[in-house]
């Protein structure tokens, strides 16, 4: 009996090494190969062009992402049915991100190399784009990734459609403090995007007069909050400064207005709260909470109107869209902007072009800046309502020009480095 | 001093939580020895039916007391085709089991994604579970009040049927020796066979329970899976007085180790607790004794 099963283990352990060998491996020779390889095989010849979508549609994000593909899918359909970009039809790749990075970077690599893409849009989670982010640079593709994020980056290859930090948390602090508000609680979801905002949070805190009373995260996906809501309830701050994510908003809400709290007594000031997550948490569990995005369904806009009908004719009248489907809605009709303003579907060619062009997207009027590639967007502070719906309580004297490394900002200098 | 008996109820109902997710595995993994991967999926579905049941009735109140059975009826089918469609062919191959139901509840997932869409639904608490109630100045949510006792009722009546029907005694005779069982004339294919209904059924129950707590997604199963693992393990296996004792002990240890430093590093502190304790005791807290000698 111990014989065989040492006879098992070893050829599984040997093909465990070998797959991290062979990963290692092929990692340096993309580098070695990147920089003679970076001419794109893009094909424009026919009267349609090839572009690509990755998105995850299983594992722990599809919940989200699923209705992001949906937008793009909207997006390239307008597209096609009036007219194409420079004349052709857009034939839509679509590939499963399957929430792991290292699948993103693979399609991504499929899509670009071997599929010749002239553009892709997707990514969800900062380490999904931190993973295709080399496979975009070193074989010159294009990324149009829609999604709000924590900002410090900037690639070439990138084009960001979601709001930086100056565009969604700033903002926020900016309205509480406006609001009265002199302490906080912090709370979200263990990775990358909450403890980078925090310290964000922190630092103008610092700078404001703000005192923080605690600071906690919980892993992705917990639903265990009955802690942390002791804990926030004894501080007794003015307000929480909410990033928790995804599923656990649900378990945060229902924990936070089941142990009595209010809206009245303390608000929550939600980073990651859309459309969708209130449908989910349960409306009477998170009625007049604020949130911080660009967009939401109710802003009373001839594009907002007509995206909202588009998209209901498309997928049904009960659904919802919400700040990130628009930010990739946004970004496929941006790329088809900046082609026209290039005259040309190459790289080179609509990163060149690519700086002032701008789009009338449901969420207003944005503008490219060609220096870091992310957008102008309109910030805005929502409500809440009985009927699910998110109602604009405070929004920007327009659009706010991007800055994701805060260089504009005095108070956050320590952040730099 | 609120904050300690805050702090107890919060241990004792994490620890419910944990013991409602792994009260059907005490069964399955503990007396069948089928690491079933899809159990999670199976406490899933029984989100799902909740879910159903209250789009269908009009009394939020009632269709909690509805989606209880019925999820244990779904759960429990859902158990039942798979046991017959595939885990009877696997029995004494552990490993096969894992990758199979691995990839059994990865395609139930998918399903649910397809019917009810990827956005996570709510289900809405019944008015009578809304709100807390005050103990000796600590704030305890109804919904948890009613998943402890639950837990413990579901406990209460797994013992019992164990114990005093005659199904239950077969059950056990199975468990400790399938061989001598077969040769009393105990059919072990029939007894396989309830015995995966109930231990089903009950992850049906438990997540019919967790949409009081959390969020109803393709994914709600797979949060609680790890920890129900944990907790039979940690008990003995197949024990149910080991499953009780272990989910309230670690459920205690992860809400003052979180109160006193963070969730992860309390998760991560559980996990070191637990592989301390199975170094000096690798049968867990209770074992079955027989004077097999193998």
């Amino acid at each position: 009996m111990p014989r065989t099963r040492r006879r098992t283990v070893l050829p599984a352990t040997a093909a465990v090494l070998g797959l991290v060998l062979t990963a290692c491996g092929s990692r340096v020779g993309e580098d070695g190969a990147g920089a003679a390889s970076a001419e794109s095989c893009v094909d424009t010849s026919g009267d349609s062009v090839k572009v690509g979508a990755i998105n995850s549609l299983s594992g722990a994000t599809a919940i989200n992402e699923t209705v992001i593909r949906d937008a793009i899918e909207l997006a390239v359909e307008e597209i096609n049915s009036d007219g194409g970009v420079l004349g052709k039809q857009l034939d839509l790749i679509a590939e499963d991100g399957a929430s792991d990075p290292t699948v993103f970077a693979e399609k991504a690599e499929k899509l670009v190399t071997s599929d010749c893409v002239a553009a892709v849009f997707g990514g969800y989670t900062s380490a999904s784009r931190k993973a295709m982010l080399p496979v975009f640079e070193d074989n010159g593709g294009l990324l149009y990734y829609g999604q709000q994020y924590e900002g410090l980056e900037d690639s070439p290859n990138i084009f960001y459609s979601g709001a930086t930090t100056n565009q969604q948390i700033v903002p926020a602090l900016d309205y509480l403090k406006e609001q009265g508000v002199t302490s906080l609680y912090l709370v979200g979801s263990d990775y990358v995007f909450p403890r980078t905002s925090n310290a964000i949070v922190k630092a103008y805190a610092e700078a404001n007069g703000i005192e923080i009373k605690g600071e906690d995260y919980l892993p992705l996906g917990a639903t265990e909050f009955s802690t942390i809501v002791n804990k926030i309830r004894t501080a007794d701050a003015d307000a929480v400064f909410n990033v928790v994510v995804g599923d656990s908003l649900v378990a945060f809400f229902r924990e936070f207005t089941s142990a009595g709290l209010t809206a009245a007594d303390m608000p929550v000031m939600s980073m990651c709260l859309g459309e969708e997550e209130v449908a989910a948490v349960g409306v009477e569990n998170v009625q007049d909470h604020l949130a911080s995005w660009n967009y939401y369904q109710t802003l009373d806009t001839p594009e907002n109107t007509t995206f909202v009908d588009a998209f209901r004719a498309e997928y049904g009248a009960d659904r919802v869209t919400s700040d990130p489907m628009e930010s990739a809605y946004t970004g496929v009709h941006l790329w088809k902007a900046m082609v026209e303003e290039a005259g040309s579907f190459d790289v080179a060619d609509v990163q060149e072009a690519a700086d002032g062009v701008s789009y009338d997207s449901p969420g207003g009027t944005v503008v490219v800046d060609g220096d870091n590639h992310h957008i102008s967007k309109t910030a805005r502070i929502g409500q809440i309502r009985p009927d699910g719906q998110i109602f604009t309580v405070w929004e920007s004297d327009g659009a706010i020009e991007p800055d994701p490394y805060l260089t504009t900002y005095d108070w956050a200098d320590s952040l730099s480095d | 001093m609120d904050v300690v008996v805050s702090q107890v109820f919060t241990g004792l109902s994490t620890g419910s939580i944990m013991l409602l997710a792994a009260t059907g595995l005490v069964l399955t993994f503990g007396q069948m020895g089928v690491i079933n991967m899809a159990h999670g999926e199976f406490i899933m579905a029984g989100s799902y039916t909740a879910f159903v049941v209250q789009q269908a009735t009009a009394s939020v109140g009632a269709s909690l007391l509805i989606s209880l059975v019925a999820g244990f009826v779904v759960g429990g089918l859902l158990g039942v085709i798979v046991e017959v469609t595939l885990i009877r062919h696997l029995y004494h191959r552990p490993l096969d089991t894992l990758l199979v139901t691995f990839g059994v509840g990865l395609v139930l997932q998918q399903i649910a994604r397809d019917i009810f869409g990827a956005p996570a639904v709510n289900v809405r608490a019944p008015s009578w579970l809304s709100g807390s109630v005050e103990v000796l100045g600590a704030v305890i949510p109804r919904t948890r009040l009613f998943i402890l006792v639950l837990a413990l009722v579901c406990l209460a009546a797994l013992a019992a049927a164990l114990k005093y029907t005659a199904l239950g005694r077969r059950t056990r005779a199975v468990m400790q020796s399938r061989d001598l069982a077969e040769s009393s004339g105990i059919s072990s294919r029939r007894v396989d066979l309830t015995t995966f209904f109930i231990g089903s059924g009950l992850a049906g129950v438990a997540g019919v329970a967790l949409t009081l707590i959390g969020s109803t997604s393709s994914t709600v199963g797979q949060s609680y899976l790890i920890n129900a693992f944990l907790v039979v393990v940690a008990g003995g296996l197949g024990q149910l007085r080991g499953a009780l004792i272990a989910a309230f002990v670690l459920g205690l240890l992860q809400s003052f180790i979180e109160y006193s430093t963070t969730a992860s590093v309390a998760q991560a502190l559980i996990f070191v607790v637990i592989v301390l304790f199975l170094q000096v005791r690798p049968q867990g807290l209770f074992s079955l004794k027989t004077r097999s000698l193998v």
